[in-house]
C-alpha cells in the first residue's frame, strides 16, 4: 500500500512536471493560432532552439544557469521576430495547406541544421550543483530540478495570465482573438500586435524546450517527434484560449507519465484513443468557443 | 482555369498524356542499370497519385499518408516472411484490404472533423501506426524491420531478378491501372463533387451533396492505392524498416507532390522523379544539407512557385503563348 502510495505520488509529481513543460511550449501555438489563424506546425523548432541554446550556453560557455534560461527566451523570441517579419507575415491569409507546407519546411530545415551543428546524439543537460540532488517535502524526497520546473513553470504561467487577463496589452490580444477587424478599426495596431504576441509565445516555448532539457530529450528530430504532442494540447484545449491548454496539458503530461510507469507496452496509445474520443464528443476541444 | 485537369476539362486523352509512360518505357531501355530505383519512383509515384486525389482534389490536409503505405509495406512484408505467402498478387490484395480497412475506419473519424483537429488525427494515426511497428517485435521486427521478403514469380513466369527488370515492369503496369482509376475518377460526377467540396464545403452541403460520405469514400480509396504502393515498395526492396511509418515520409511525400504540383494529376509523375534524382545525387554526397535542401525546396514553393514544376511550365507556355499572340495582333 504504501509502496503504491509512493508510485502514485511519484506519477502524479512527474505528470505535473511534464505538463507544466508541455503548456509553456505550447501556449504560444494556442495564442498565435487563435490570434492569426495561423497554422504554425515549426512551433516544436522554437522549442528545440531553446534547449540546445541552453545546453550550449552551460557546457560551451559555462554560462550561468538563470542566464542562460534567459538567453533562451530573449534570442528565441527575437529570432523568432525576425522570421514573423520576413517570412510567416507573408503567408497570413494563405490556405492552410500552403501555411502548412511553409511550416513543415521550416522544420525539416532545422532540422539539418540542428543535425549540422550539435550531431544526432541526446544532448547531456548539465545543471548547476544547487538544482542536483533531492528536495524533502511531508517526509518524501522529489528531484530538486523537477520541483524548481515546478514552481518557475507556474510563475511564469501567473504572469502569463496577469498579463492577458489584467493589462491592457492583454486585453488588445483578447480583443484582436474574438474580432480583428474591428479590434484594428478602434485603433489596435493589429500588424504590431501579432509580432509582440508571436515573439512572447515563441520565446516561451524556447524557455519550455529549456527547462524541459532534462525530461524531453533535446535532439535534432524534436520537432517531428513532439509535435503530435503539441498539437494534442492546442486542440485538445480549444484552440485562443488561455486555460484549456493548461488542463489539456496537465491531463496529457500526468496520463502519458502515468501509461509510461505502469503500463510501458501501451506506450503512447491511451493517449491518443483519448484523444480522438475527447474530439469525437467535443470537437472544438474542452474550452474552444469555435466548434 | 486554375485547375486544368477536372470534370469540366475534356475527358479525352491529350497526346501529352502518354509522354510519362513513353519516357518509363525509354528508361527502362536506356538506363538498365537504374531499374531499382526507377522502380522505386514509380512506386512513389503511385503514393504521391493517392496523396494526390484527397490532397489535390478533395482538398482534406494529411500528415499521416505513410500510415497507409507504411501498413501496406508491412502486410506484405509480414505475410512473406511471417507466413510464406509469396505470391505477389496475393500480397497486393491483402496490402490494399488492410490499407483501406484503416483508411475506412480512421476516415470515419477524421472527417468529421477539420482544421487543425483533421491535422493533428492524422498525424496521431500515423504517429500510432509506428508506435505499434516498432513495439510488436515478433510481428515487425521492430527497430530491425523484416529482411528477406520472397516474392514468387509473377504468374509463375517472372523472377524477381537481382536488376530489378520485373519489378520495373511489375511497378510500371500497378501503376498504369492506379493513374487510370484516378483519371476515371476526377472526370466523373464523383471527381467533381470532391473538387466542390474542396473549394465551398458549405455550398456542396446546401445543394445535398452527401460531403461527409464523399470524404470517407475518397479517403479510402486513396488508402487502398497508397497500400498497394508500400506493397510495391516491399516487393522491389525486399526489406521494410520502420522508415515507411510516421511523420518523416509523409513529409517528404508531401514534398514530392508539391514540387511536381498538387491537384493536377501529372504533378504526381513529375515530383517523385525529381526528388529522388536528387536525391540519389545530393543525399549521398551532402547528407547533412539534404534535409535542408528538401526544406528549402518546400519554403520556396510555397512563396513562390504555387504550382509547382508544372505550374512553372503551365506559367512559361502562357507566356510564351501570349508572346506569340501579341506579335501577330
Amino acid at each position: 500500500m504504501e509502496a503504491f502510495l509512493s508510485s502514485l505520488v511519484s506519477v502524479a509529481f512527474h505528470g505535473v512536471a511534464f505538463g507544466m513543460i508541455l503548456y509553456v511550449i505550447s501556449v504560444g501555438l494556442s495564442v498565435t493560432m487563435g490570434l492569426m489563424g495561423f497554422t504554425n506546425l515549426a512551433h516544436g523548432v522554437f522549442a528545440m532552439a531553446g534547449g540546445y541554446i541552453l545546453v550550449s550556453s552551460l557546457a560551451r560557455f559555462q554560462i550561468p544557469f538563470p542566464l542562460a534560461l534567459f538567453l533562451s527566451f530573449a534570442l528565441v523570441a527575437l529570432a523568432s521576430v525576425v522570421l514573423e517579419r520576413l517570412l510567416y507575415s507573408r503567408l497570413y491569409g494563405a490556405s492552410e495547406l500552403e501555411q502548412v507546407l511553409f511550416t513543415i519546411g521550416l522544420i525539416f530545415m532545422s532540422v539539418a541544421v540542428a543535425r549540422l551543428i550539435y550531431g544526432t546524439l541526446q544532448q547531456p543537460v548539465l545543471l548547476p550543483d544547487y538544482l542536483k540532488g533531492q528536495f524533502s517535502l511531508l517526509g518524501r524526497d522529489f528531484p530538486a530540478y523537477r520541483v524548481f520546473l515546478i514552481a518557475f513553470s507556474g510563475a511564469m504561467i501567473a504572469a502569463l495570465w496577469f498579463g492577458v487577463e489584467r493589462t491592457i496589452w492583454g486585453a488588445m490580444v483578447r480583443a484582436a482573438v474574438d474580432n480583428r477587424a474591428m479590434a484594428q478599426s478602434i485603433g489596435i495596431n493589429t500588424k504590431r500586435l501579432f509580432t509582440i504576441t508571436f515573439a512572447i509565445g515563441s520565446g516561451l516555448a524556447g524557455l519550455g524546450g529549456a527547462l524541459g532539457a532534462d525530461i524531453v530529450a533535446i535532439q535534432p528530430t524534436y520537432p517531428f517527434e513532439q509535435l503530435v504532442y503539441f498539437l494534442i494540447v492546442v486542440s485538445v484545449g480549444g484552440l485562443g484560449s488561455l486555460r484549456g491548454p493548461f488542463v489539456a496539458a496537465l491531463l496529457i503530461g500526468i496520463t502519458d507519465t502515468a501509461c509510461k510507469y505502469w503500463l510501458p507496452e501501451v506506450g503512447a496509445f491511451f493517449i491518443y484513443a483519448a484523444t480522438i474520443g475527447l474530439l469525437l464528443w467535443r470537437p472544438a476541444g474542452l474550452f474552444g468557443r469555435r466548434a | 482555369m486554375k485547375h486544368p485537369v477536372g470534370y469540366n476539362a475534356d475527358a479525352r486523352l491529350r497526346w501529352t498524356e502518354w509522354l510519362p509512360w513513353v519516357l518509363a518505357i525509354v528508361v527502362f531501355f536506356a538506363l538498365p542499370d537504374y531499374l531499382s530505383m526507377g522502380a522505386r519512383v514509380l512506386t512513389y509515384i503511385l503514393f504521391a497519385l493517392s496523396l494526390d486525389l484527397i490532397l489535390g482534389y478533395a482538398g482534406i490536409i494529411t500528415l499521416g499518408h505513410a500510415a497507409f503505405f507504411g501498413l501496406g509495406a508491412y502486410v506484405t512484408g509480414m505475410l512473406s516472411v511471417k507466413l510464406g505467402v509469396t505470391d505477389p498478387f496475393l500480397q497486393l490484395l491483402a496490402s490494399a484490404v488492410a490499407a483501406g480497412v484503416l483508411g475506412l475506419v480512421t476516415g470515419a473519424v477524421i472527417m468529421r472533423t477539420h482544421g487543425l483537429t483533421q491535422l493533428m488525427l492524422t498525424l496521431a494515426v500515423a504517429a500510432v501506426c509506428l508506435e505499434i511497428a516498432n513495439k510488436a517485435t515478433h510481428l515487425t521486427g521492430g527497430a530491425d524491420g523484416l529482411a528477406g521478403v520472397v516474392v514468387a514469380p509473377i504468374f509463375g513466369m517472372f523472377k524477381f531478378d537481382l536488376y530489378g527488370k520485373t519489378a520495373y515492369w511489375w511497378c510500371l503496369v500497378i501503376l498504369f491501372a492506379g493513374w487510370w482509376l484516378v483519371r476515371r475518377m476526377i472526370h466523373s460526377p464523383f471527381g467533381a463533387s470532391l473538387t466542390g467540396i474542396r473549394e465551398n464545403r458549405l455550398r456542396m452541403e446546401a445543394i445535398g451533396a452527401p460531403v461527409y460520405a464523399r470524404l470517407v469514400l475518397v479517403y479510402t480509396i486513396s488508402a487502398v492505392m497508397a497500400g498497394v504502393a508500400g506493397a510495391l515498395l516491399t516487393q522491389t526492396n525486399q526489406v521494410v524498416g520502420l522508415n515507411v511509418l510516421g511523420f518523416e515520409p509523409s513529409g517528404e511525400l508531401m514534398v514530392m507532390l508539391i514540387l511536381g504540383g498538387v491537384g493536377r494529376l501529372y504533378g504526381a509523375f513529375v515530383g517523385p522523379r525529381v526528388f529522388w534524382v536528387a536525391q540519389d545525387y545530393l543525399a549521398k554526397q551532402f547528407p547533412e544539407y539534404w534535409f535542408f535542401g528538401i526544406g528549402l525546396l518546400l519554403v520556396i514553393v510555397v512563396l513562390f512557385a504555387r504550382g509547382g514544376v508544372l505550374g512553372i511550365c503551365d506559367g512559361l507556355l502562357a507566356k510564351f503563348r501570349s508572346m506569340r499572340g501579341g506579335g501577330t495582333a
